[in-house]
């Protein structure tokens, strides 16, 4: 017999607050009050579970009787009618399960190893001091999203994909569009099919002339397609390009909020934990990551059957109390950059974890740093009411940040 | 203490790396995790404990024994 909860399910994907805009929907906190596995509906009239406790999203996302398989029929779509161009566009690895997974991830975790991050620190300072020369040249005033959080990842990661400089912006264009929920069916399909075109007729040229990049490294292997590099580079350049910097300009709004905190990003031993405090509370994928069950799983008081789509909501698990929070520190819900974070699952959790988390902080660390030392006198050009955020896209984040300095 | 790693569950997320970086290390040819070190030093113990709680993959195991950290 199924368990049934007594809170009401929860409309997937909520609306944000306007309240605070650093914090998730708030339909997905007030679900974590009621317990820790809750009922949802999503978009296409379906229903399946959110799970919003700490332990029981780290389950959901490490237990391999969860799978990430986007060709699973039950699987949890947050985009009604949108399975199609997911399966038939040859998944990328984030939606498939072991063994194939594993296969493909292996070829590119050489290029993130933490010893190969470390040494492209002086690449990456020379990206975010570039970036900050030309915001500030002639200038008292930016926004902060377009002349420095996007194009400092951006830079970062065709560089190390080996994508030509005056492709950029073009590629800047597409991946913008391939996250928002504001783009038709038809616009993420272009989108998509022009970056994999792309892509292909990139590694192809590679695979003559092979350079120092991860997508020649990809090309030159005899046991890959030009498909299966374009759909892995087409992940990279999604996954390190959005997200990182979103949380560049999060933690910039949030912390111009709160500038007694600024001084610690200043102390070297310090800025790794500040980094870290930064990733759990600002945690950017809001819509939460999508799992479906293959086997009955007793979780958090209820039983998830197979073939039930669950929501791992992270979110919500990173604002745990009894895992972050302590007497001497400020409630999970605030910014405490002296709080121990380490934690956090805004990596997710599982073999899916972020393969470029090394380098997100890696950059996490050097913006920020270098973005308050150059300007110490940085402010917002605009009320806090004027910023504007990105509530909907599935990575959280800001629209524009006007800022003086 | 006693720690072992299997590499057919690492999955190179680089987090063991990250929280004790003295006694993990991730393998040139196919950066799976690799052990730096056969015993771990009572200092290292609380950063290999958070390592195998933190390993995304369960690729860790510690065994905890009242005599460990002494046979160096």
């Amino acid at each position: 017999m199924t368990t049934t909860p007594t809170a009401q399910a929860v409309p997937l994907p909520a609306p944000h607050s306007s309240g605070c805009p650093f914090a998730p929907p708030p339909a997905y906190t007030e679900a974590a009050a009621t317990g820790p596995m809750t009922r949802a509906d999503l978009p296409d009239g379906s229903s399946c579970w959110l799970a919003t406790g700490y332990a029981e999203v780290r389950t959901v996302l490490s237990d391999r009787r969860f799978s990430a398989d986007v060709r699973h029929p039950a699987f949890p779509l947050l985009v009604p009618g949108s399975r199609e161009t997911l399966v038939t566009d040859n998944p990328s690895f984030l939606r498939l399960d072991d063994p194939e997974h594993a296969r493909q991830r292996r070829m590119v975790t050489g290029d993130f190893l933490v010893k190969r991050v470390a040494a492209l620190r002086p690449d990456i300072q020379r990206i975010v001091d570039e970036a900050l020369d030309r915001m500030t040249e002639g200038r008292t005033e930016a926004d902060l999203v377009t002349e420095f959080a996007l194009p400092v990842p951006s830079l970062v990661i065709c560089l190390l994909l080996g994508v030509p400089y005056e492709d950029r912006d073009r590629f800047q264009f597409l991946s913008r569009t391939l996250l928002s929920r504001e783009s038709t069916m038809e616009q993420l399909k272009a989108a998509r099919d022009e970056v994999l075109e792309y892509l292909r007729t990139l590694a192809a040229r590679k695979r003559e002339q092979p350079e120092d990049d991860i997508l020649s490294r990809l090309a030159v292997r005899d046991d890959l397609t030009l498909d299966e590099i374009a759909s892995t580079g087409v992940l990279l350049l999604i996954a390190g390009h959005e997200t990182t910097a979103n949380m560049i300009s999060l933690s910039t709004a949030l912390l111009l909020e709160q500038p007694e905190q600024i001084a610690r990003l200043a102390d070297p031993a310090a800025l790794p934990g500040a980094v870290e405090e930064l990733l759990r509370l600002l945690t950017i994928v809001h819509t939460g990551l999508p799992r479906v069950a293959l086997e009955d799983v007793e979780l958090g008081g209820v039983t998830v059957r197979a073939g039930e789509g669950v929501i791992a909501m992270v979110s919500t698990a990173n604002r745990d109390e009894e895992v972050f929070g302590g007497p001497d520190r400020r409630p999970t819900d605030e910014l405490d950059l002296e709080r121990d974070a380490r934690r956090h699952m805004a990596f997710g959790f599982g073999v899916h974890q972020c393969l470029g988390q090394p380098l997100a902080r890696a950059e996490l660390q050097i913006a920020l740093e270098t973005l308050f030392r150059r300007l110490p006198g940085l402010r917002l050009a605009v009320t806090q009411g004027e910023r504007e955020f990105r509530t909907e896209s599935f990575i959280y984040g800001m629209r524009s940040l006007p800022v003086t300095w | 203490m006693q720690v072992s790693v299997d590499r057919d569950r690492c999955c190179s997320s680089g987090m063991c790396v990250m929280n004790a970086p003295a006694v993990f290390d991730q393998d040139d040819r196919d950066s799976l995790v690799m052990l730096r070190q056969a015993v771990v030093q009572p200092e290292q113990f609380e950063d290999v404990r958070l390592a195998a709680e933190l390993c995304p993959s369960g690729a860790i195991t510690v065994t905890e024994d009242g005599a460990a950290g002494t046979g160096a």
